[in-house]
């Protein structure tokens, strides 16, 4: 077995683990944390099957930041619609038959990139540019648009200047899959796309990339408007005694 | 005109978002709580000498009690979306004012102490270490929040600087640096009943002399009860609705609505308070304790409703945590919310009919409404979202002729706070006061300019006394600022309900 491939097996192997165990561990810790009070911002919907709609219009559609800024909301659909679409289309690496939902989506994936790389840029250019952005801006925020930059510029020159040999990528992907190793393809740019895939997929549980599980645990969005009607108490505060006349 | 050491804000054509002036506002800071204000709330008297230690113990605590504490410290991409929506950024331009900025104040610890990232890399993720300097930018800046909630309403995962600074605040008091105004009036009320320290036999005299007074000008026999058990209703009223112009207004109003509804109500000398000031400075127990007091109220004079005067952060403890700091509230009529706000009462009365009012009585107003930070973004008045926004305009247009709304983007849940609520509404932060006001003066001299608006009707407290200071620095009479209750007291037919 080339180094190279036992290199790349052990990197995105261990990768995905840190990924699945860090952001596992966070919402877990999430789930366990009592919200002690209700603080859903109002108006907010009075069932939880309203509850739903509002998170799925938060994850959705970005509704809030939609209220607050058209130009990021229009960047932030462009990078993470573009994203989805890219990640769809690179199912096809992952199932053999591949799907023929998979098969339709391919098109649009080249489109998604380029969507996604338009909607980095965009980000970007905002931070740089507008002096309130860059105020509250760490190494941290612009290294991850450049990570995500990277990951969208080196996967277009994969595909328009520097073809690789997608059969044999495929095998390699199904071959770590099955723990039937097979050789990773030597193309310099397909290998310094996917160390910066495993780099994000390593960054996620320790940066701001814990928005997306945290907006389904944000108390402000996902508590029904029902605390009248419905006696709300966490444990720790069901303890609580003294520190009034009982009653 | 208002004496001014400091530059009030020009208020321009439309609300501009001001460039960045850093440390524009890095002295201001309320006074700190004396050794005796801290002890009487059980916190150390003076800052405590592991005070690093028991300050990011006292985080680690809070981070386990509160899921909004830590998701919302993790979630932050820093999109900047909250950074032009803060009315104190929008007032002074400072940049720490910027919701974001504010936040990562408090975030730059978490994530040294807290998160792998800042433990190993702190320079870049923006951790940093604990020390006096930031204590005191902690204290200067958490006290220029007032925790009204307009960033979360624009965050893209909700994140609420209130929950932040309350947290923050929290962990102050935690290491003995309290804030003299809140920590010392939370004394007043777990001793006397009130934020006012007014002992009983002064607020019975006060009630007598608002009977007379009614009397004299309408001939009505109005009454102010305090502590009649039996009655049908406890009535918890903001203190200063005792006192303070224009809020006693609003309290004639109330007492005029009952009367006329023919509802026997109470006032308590024991939980003379409906101000809980616990909220603002996060703790859990001590805002236990005051609404602990409105219960045994309520079950000592065998009430069988409760009901809030205008009062915005107190209605927020009201609707949203009472039942769980206080409940369950089973020994009252089960027919009726619990509990429920004045304007949800009146709105009632006047939807059946109950009530007859007359509104060329304010035809020398005309009104517009500030919806107070607190009802908009926390609570909830009616069956349907967003009632808290209808009923209010509604006693209102049905107690006047003459109703005009403010720009759509400075009402409802885009309210901007009046720049005196979270504990703020204290002299020595009157500068901050006066700037955060802005946006809401100019949306105001807008719809004077255009409708010739000359009133503006509130339903918190210190909504009305922090305009009634900072009107006149804006050249609006500081009488332009009323009660709604006042708009109803003016236009209710007494006697003649048939």
């Amino acid at each position: 077995m080339p180094i190279l491939t036992v290199i790349f097996a052990l990197l995105l192997y261990g990768a995905a683990a840190v990924f699945v165990v860090g952001v596992s561990y966070r919402v877990f810790t999430y789930a366990r944390t009592p919200a002690p009070l209700k603080i859903p911002t109002m108006p907010a919907p009075v069932t939880r099957a309203g509850v739903v709609f509002r998170v799925a219009r938060e994850v959705g559609l970005f509704e809030s930041l939609f209220k607050s800024s058209k130009w990021t909301w229009i960047f932030a659909v462009m990078f993470h619609l573009g994203l989805l679409l890219e990640v769809l289309r690179h199912l096809r690496y992952f199932i053999q038959p591949i799907w023929f939902w998979v098969v339709l989506v391919q098109p649009f994936g080249v489109y998604g990139g380029m969507m996604m790389v338009a909607g980095l840029l965009g980000l970007l250019g905002r931070r740089l540019l507008i002096a309130r952005v860059r105020y509250i801006s760490q190494p941290s925020d612009y290294l991850i648009l450049l990570l995500l930059l990277g990951i969208g510029v080196s996967g277009f020159a994969i595909t328009f200047l520097h073809h690789t040999d997608i059969v044999s990528f495929k095998a390699f992907v199904l071959g770590l899959l099955y723990f039937d190793w097979q050789p990773v393809p030597a193309n310099p740019l397909l290998l310094a796309h996917l160390s910066m895939v495993a780099a994000l997929l390593i960054v996620f549980p320790f940066s701001k990339l814990l928005h997306a599980p945290g907006v389904f645990f944000s108390p402000t969005r996902n508590q029904v408007d029902d605390a009248r009607e419905r006696r709300h108490l966490a444990p720790w505060a069901a303890q609580l005694t003294g520190g009034g006349d009982e009653v | 005109m208002a004496k001014v050491d400091f530059k009030v804000p020009a208020v321009e054509e439309y609300l501009k978002t001001p460039e960045l002036q850093p440390g524009a506002m890095a002295k201001s800071a309320p006074f700190k709580a004396a050794p005796r204000h801290q002890e009487a709330l059980g916190f150390p008297g003076e800052l405590v000498e592991d005070w690093e230690r028991r300050a990011v113990a006292k985080l680690a605590d809070l981070l386990k009690k509160y899921r909004s504490l830590r998701v919302h410290l993790d979630a932050c991409v820093k999109c900047g979306s909250c950074a032009d929506k803060c009315q104190y950024f929008l007032g002074t331009g400072d940049p720490k004012n910027m919701p974001v900025a504010r936040q990562d104040l408090l975030r730059s610890i978490y994530r040294r102490h807290f998160t792998l990232a800042g433990k190993l890399f702190p320079r870049l993720v923006g951790a940093r270490d604990l020390d006096p300097s930031v204590l005191e930018e902690w204290y200067g800046y958490f006290h220029q929040c007032s925790q009204c909630r307009r960033c979360s309403v624009f965050c893209p995962y909700g994140i609420d600087t209130a929950e932040i600074s309350m947290a923050a605040r929290e962990i102050l008091d935690e290491i003995g640096i309290g804030q003299k105004y809140c920590n010392e009036i939370l004394g007043k009320v777990h001793t006397l009943g009130n934020n006012l320290g007014l002992p009983a036999p002064a607020l019975a005299n006060t009630l007598e002399g608002l009977e007379e007074d009614v009397k004299e000008d309408t001939g009505a026999d109005v009454r102010f009860p305090l502590d009649v058990q039996g009655a049908e209703v406890l009535l918890i009223a903001p203190s200063a609705d005792f006192f303070a112009e224009p809020h006693i207004d609003g309290l004639i109003g109330y007492a005029k609505v009952f009367h006329q509804a023919g509802v026997s109500w109470t006032l308590s000398s024991y939980a003379s308070e409906a101000a809980n000031f616990a909220m603002f400075i996060g703790n859990y127990e001590q805002m236990r304790k005051v609404a602990l007091r409105i219960r045994k109220a309520a079950i000592d004079l065998k009430v069988k409703r409760i009901i809030v005067g205008e009062c915005g952060h107190a209605w927020r403890v009201a609707y949203s945590f009472w039942n769980t700091l206080a409940g369950p509230f089973d020994f009252l009529d089960p027919r009726y919310p619990v509990p429920q706000h004045i304007i949800e009462f009146t709105h009632d009365l006047i939807e059946r009919g109950a009530i007859k009012l007359d509104k060329e009585a304010n035809d020398h107003m005309r009104v517009t409404f500030h919806d107070s930070c607190n009802v908009a973004r926390a609570t909830r008045m009616g069956a349907r979202p967003g009632g808290q926004f209808v009923l209010p305009r509604e006693v209102i247009k049905a107690s006047c002729n003459h109703f005009f709304d403010m720009a759509p983007e400075t009402i409802g849940e885009k309210t901007f706070c009046c720049g005196g609520g979270g504990g703020l509404l204290t002299d020595e932060l009157l500068e901050l006061r006066v700037k955060g006001a802005l946006p809401r003066m100019q949306a105001l001299r807008e719809v004077h300019k255009e409708h010739g608006v000359t009133h503006m009707a509130a339903i918190c407290a210190i909504c009305k006394s922090q305009f009634s200071k900072v009107l006149p620095y804006y050249e609006f009479p500081m009488e332009t600022i009323v009660s709604v209750h006042q708009l109803v007291s003016n236009a209710i037919q007494l006697g003649k309900n048939s």
